[in-house]
């Protein structure tokens, strides 16, 4: 699998960093980790870094992560890229939402090492 | 009563202290890998060290609780992430986590409710000398559960 950039967009550096944990434990290699602690941080990233996978959470301050979906779906520069959420927020409702905002998957906290193989491969075209 | 009424005021018959109970033992199994024993609160004095406050608003008005010393917020920290869990901030910003999961995961236990209730970002207060007023009558429920043998409180607050 050739190594790869993923954004972590999540408020918690805590949370940030399992999430990079959970993506090496899925035999993710990753050449560059790019972290952001919300949504509008996250589209200030997507200009600078070139990013293969996004892993985003949806309720952080400034920006949450429904509306970062929303907007980097209409940037030029992150066509294409994978978005898999990752939240506390289970509900039927966020997930069409997020899926119809364009994201390709998601996971709901708490989650495991496995869950994050699960949704994430499939959507990076790998097999499990 | 209809599933949409019923969890605005729980009843006696719709006791939600078992599924706040599952559902902080879930996010200490998953995130922490370990089995969490529920604790008499009577029997286990809190240093109140850290308390992270997650908001309920919508269908589910209230804020969930999670409060622990200093010391335990740092091993739940170090759990979480290994031994690289060295300062007092990963300490707040992983109980706050953990609050969050808790609160997120109690309330899509709670058929119907995850779709109109709303959750806050994290708060963390640190110390223990306050109390907690709230401006509407309302109910609470608790449960004191033992990590690395020491207390940790989730309580729930809700808001009639």
């Amino acid at each position: 699998m050739d190594k790869i950039t993923a954004l972590i967009v999540d408020d918690s550096s805590v949370m940030r960093k399992i999430v990079e944990r959970s993506l090496r434990q899925a035999g993710i290699e990753l050449e560059k980790v790019v972290e952001a602690s919300n949504g509008a941080e996250a589209l200030v990233a997507l200009q600078s870094n070139k990013v293969d996978l996004i892993l985003c959470d949806i309720n952080m301050p400034v920006m949450d992560g429904l509306e970062f979906v929303r907007q980097a779906a209409a940037m030029e520069s992150a066509k294409g890229i994978p978005i898999v959420m990752i939240t506390t927020e289970g509900s039927e409702s966020h997930v069409v939402q997020a899926l119809t905002a364009g994201a390709r998957g998601y996971i709901r906290k708490p989650f495991t090492p496995d869950q994050v193989k699960e949704h994430v491969l499939p959507v990076l075209g790998k097999k499990q | 009563m209809t599933a949409v009424s019923a969890f605005a005021k729980p009843s006696p018959e719709e006791d939600w202290l078992p599924i706040l109970e599952r559902a902080t033992q879930e996010v200490f199994e998953i995130m922490l890998g370990c089995q969490v024993k529920r604790a008499e609160s009577s029997e286990h004095k809190l240093a109140g060290g850290f308390t992270a406050i997650v908001g309920l608003a919508g269908a589910l008005c209230g804020v969930v609780t999670m409060c622990c010393a200093t010391e335990t917020a740092g091993q739940i920290a170090k759990g979480m992430l290994g031994d690289t869990a060295d300062s007092a901030g990963q300490a707040v910003d992983a109980l706050g986590e953990m609050c969050n999961m808790i609160a997120g995961n109690f309330k899509n236990k709670l058929a119907g409710t995850d779709e109109r209730c709303l959750l806050s970002v994290p708060s963390v207060i640190s110390g223990g000398e306050y109390r907690f007023h709230s401006l509407v009558e309302g109910q609470s429920m608790e449960t004191v559960v033992l990590f690395e043998d020491a207390p940790v409180s989730i309580r729930l607050q809700l808001q009639n």
